[in-house]
């Protein structure tokens, strides 16, 4: 059994688990919601072997490094992060439907490192040769996962905000939108997502700029990965405090939170293919 | 006249306690950012990038600070705008929140009902004191026990858990705060510096902001560098092995230390990162195999970087330039190279590359000597970023 093949089950299982959820949505069946969670636990914990396998993997031929050190790597724990964030938000606040939303984005994270990138195990180059590489990429993309979840959870807030005001009811309507919770619900939720991912992200760039201290002699150094996770703290920090001045719930906070994943994405996949700098992830 | 200015000191101290304020501030630090992501910033600013720029373009991005954005005065002074921001809204809202914390309001009015989202209505069965006594039991068993107040024959139920929390904020705002304000000292007393070793020799001064040479009171020596690469072609480690020296003498427990990536070397306060190398500009020796193309015995040739060497006939050579890999340079080749210049009495001086990987290229050239280059000493250089420990600014 290699990690390859348990990489393929797990992508499977969240495909399966998104056309569950979709079904869901349409026959309001709670079995079928069950499902729809259950596969995408079940692709998790594959993925979860997977892992460590592939970790092993590593060992075996003599690399001996945690898999985190290449875009393949980081794009596939990104999607294990999804999973993990959307399980905990499930557990805690019992809203199976949220993850129709957020399911794609693990699936489409599987699907384009399995499909579109080099799955090599390489070895470490010497700048990533340290244990700070942990610590600061798993506090970095649990951060990412849970404003993925955020944006997902907007996505719904948008779709269901415009429904109620299309039908003028107050979500008593039929049909798809009936599986939605409703937009106080959802509104909360989106603040609820980003209260975890937050202080992640900053744990993340204050374990980055610890790393940066120890390897380089400075904290700080203004290069454009740095930049930009600092851009994107700025904007959820800005959506934390726009919640507690009137006005700023709702669809604005909805938005907000659509652009911070943005630059999110950005921080974490446009940096390094249209800027230059130290964290060349990817590279060339 | 007095009023006046307390008028003004009164709304510049709203001013400072808004929370528009921070979150204009918070916003439009994150816009501005992206400028210096996108434009170059010293002291790495590629000469072509200078030059595809227009004139008013380049007089215009250097009036408004874009190619040092983060050091500009604008920058830093968003920065410090949202520094007084945090503090004055800190020291205005903590007493309130303490008092939130340490009494809480225990009577659910109109007012407070208007200023929560997450509100719901029930409508319940059975007497008032039943009532009471479910919901506190309820209350007890799935959230935490609620303080129940009467008042005006309305029975009120309040109920909270871990209400320290609400404090956890001003926590964060003073780690930002004390962050913020070692940043801003730091980047005026910052202590970069930079210090470049060829292998064999020593320093005793780091160059420091602005060129300024700085005595480091000990002296480094790197014993030697190296470079080593996966089989994939990949690097592997960059080494420099260390001795500190004391007044020449080398320091034990400090002889011999490998310094890598990842990995630095600290001695007395000072801190010593591997952050670049290459080949020492003063050069190595280069040998060179050289016959005439008319035949005749091998002659070996030792060059050292720059020097002429005499060659037989009367001729003179010397090494340019040289390389360890060619490969950035002519991609269909790799290995050391070195450009070589001969002079011949009564003709034009040639210049010419030779490669150690292809011992056969040279022969055609059609020149009248024909080469092989075996190989040189070359020595490399480390370049260590420095670092020192101290909080006291007068370092430089
Ligand atoms: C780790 C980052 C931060 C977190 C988690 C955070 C969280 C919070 C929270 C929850 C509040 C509401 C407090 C309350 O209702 O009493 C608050 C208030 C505030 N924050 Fe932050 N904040 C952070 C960073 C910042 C930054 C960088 C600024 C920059 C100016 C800032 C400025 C303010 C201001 C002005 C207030 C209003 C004062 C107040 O309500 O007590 N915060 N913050």
């Amino acid at each position: 059994m290699s990690s390859s093949l348990l990489f393929n089950i797990t992508t499977l299982s969240y495909m399966v688990s998104m056309l569950l959820f979709f079904a869901f949505m349409a026959s309001r069946n709670k079995g079928v919601g069950l499902a729809a969670s259950g596969a995408a636990y079940a692709g998790w914990l594959i993925q979860t072997a997977a892992i460590l396998l592939r970790w092993k993997e590593s060992y075996d031929l003599g690399h001996g490094h945690a898999p985190l050190s290449n875009l393949y790597e980081s794009v596939v724990f990104f999607a294990w992060t999804i999973i993990l964030i959307y399980g905990i938000i499930e557990m805690k606040y019992k809203y199976r439907i949220v993850g129709a939303f957020v399911v794609p984005f693990a699936l489409l994270g599987m699907a384009w490192a399995q499909l579109g990138l080099s799955s090599g195990i390489e070895p470490l180059v010497p700048a990533l040769q340290s244990n700070w590489l942990l610590y600061h990429v798993i506090t970095c993309f649990l951060g990412y996962a849970a404003f993925a979840v955020a944006c997902g959870i907007s996505i719904m807030y948008l779709i269901k905000e415009r429904h109620e005001s299309a039908t003028g009811g107050d979500g008593q309507a039929g049909g798809v939108m009936a599986t939605f919770p409703s937009v106080r619900v959802l509104d909360d939720l989106n603040y609820k997502a980003i209260m975890i991912g937050f202080p992640l992200l900053t744990l993340g760039i204050v374990t980055g700029a610890a790393w940066a201290n120890y390897a380089w002699g400075t904290y700080w150094s203004w290069d454009p990965k740095e930049t930009w996770s600092l851009i994107v703290w700025f904007i959820y920090a800005a959506f934390l405090h726009a919640r507690i001045t009137r006005g700023w719930v709702g669809r604005r906070a909805a938005f907000l939170s659509i652009i911070g994943f943005a630059a999110t994405i950005f921080c974490y996949l446009g940096v390094n293919l249209f800027l230059s700098g130290l964290h060349s992830y990817g590279g060339k | 006249m007095t009023t006046q200015k307390q008028g003004f000191l009164q709304s510049l101290w709203d001013f400072f306690c808004s929370l528009k304020l921070s979150i204009s501030l918070l916003i439009g630090l994150a816009l501005v950012s992206i400028i210096g992501t996108v434009i170059p910033q010293a002291p790495s600013i590629p000469e072509e990038y200078i030059r595809s720029l227009s004139q008013t373009k380049l007089q215009l991005y250097d009036k408004l600070g874009f190619f040092d954005m983060y050091h500009s005065w604008w920058f830093i002074l968003l920065l410090y705008l949202l520094t007084v921001n945090l503090v004055a809204c800190s020291i205005k809202r903590l007493p309130r929140v303490w008092k939130i914390v340490s009494e809480p309001n225990l009577i659910f009015d109109e007012g407070l009902e208007r200023s929560l989202s997450l509100t719901r209505d029930l409508k319940l069965k059975g007497d008032t004191a039943s009532l009471k006594d479910k919901l506190t039991g309820f209350l007890a068993s799935e959230f935490a026990a609620p303080v129940v107040t009467e008042q005006n024959g309305e029975i009120h139920l309040f109920a909270q858990k871990t209400p320290w929390c609400r404090l956890g904020v001003y926590v964060v705002h003073l780690s930002i705060i004390i962050i913020f304000i070692g940043a801003l000292i730091g980047s005026f007393f910052g202590y970069k510096a930079y210090v470049q070793i060829v292998e064999g020799s020593s320093v005793s001064a780091a160059q420091g902001r602005n060129n300024k040479m700085v005595d480091l009171g000990f002296a480094v020596k790197l014993e030697k560098f190296s470079v080593s690469f996966y089989n994939t072609g990949a690097p592997k480690e960059f080494k420099s092995i260390l001795t500190v020296l004391e007044n020449g003498q080398p320091v034990p427990g400090y002889i011999n230390i490998p310094v890598v990536v990842n990995d630095p070397l600290t001695y007395k306060g000072f801190t010593f990162y591997q952050s670049s190398y290459g080949p020492a500009s003063e050069g190595g020796t280069f040998y060179f195999t050289m016959r005439e193309r008319k035949g005749g015995a091998q002659v070996r040739v030792a060059a050292h970087q720059g020097d002429m060497v005499q060659l037989p006939g009367g001729r003179t050579m010397r090494v340019v330039e040289s390389t360890q890999d060619v490969s950035p340079v002519i991609p269909q080749l790799s290995g050391p190279a070195a450009r070589v210049e001969v002079h011949t009495p009564g003709k034009q001086p040639e210049s010419f590359i030779v490669f150690r990987n292809y011992p056969e290229l040279d022969a055609e050239r059609g020149g009248d000597l024909i080469f092989t280059y075996d190989g040189s000493d070359e020595k490399f250089y480390t370049g260590l970023q420095v670092a020192k420990d101290s909080a006291v600014p007068s370092w430089w």
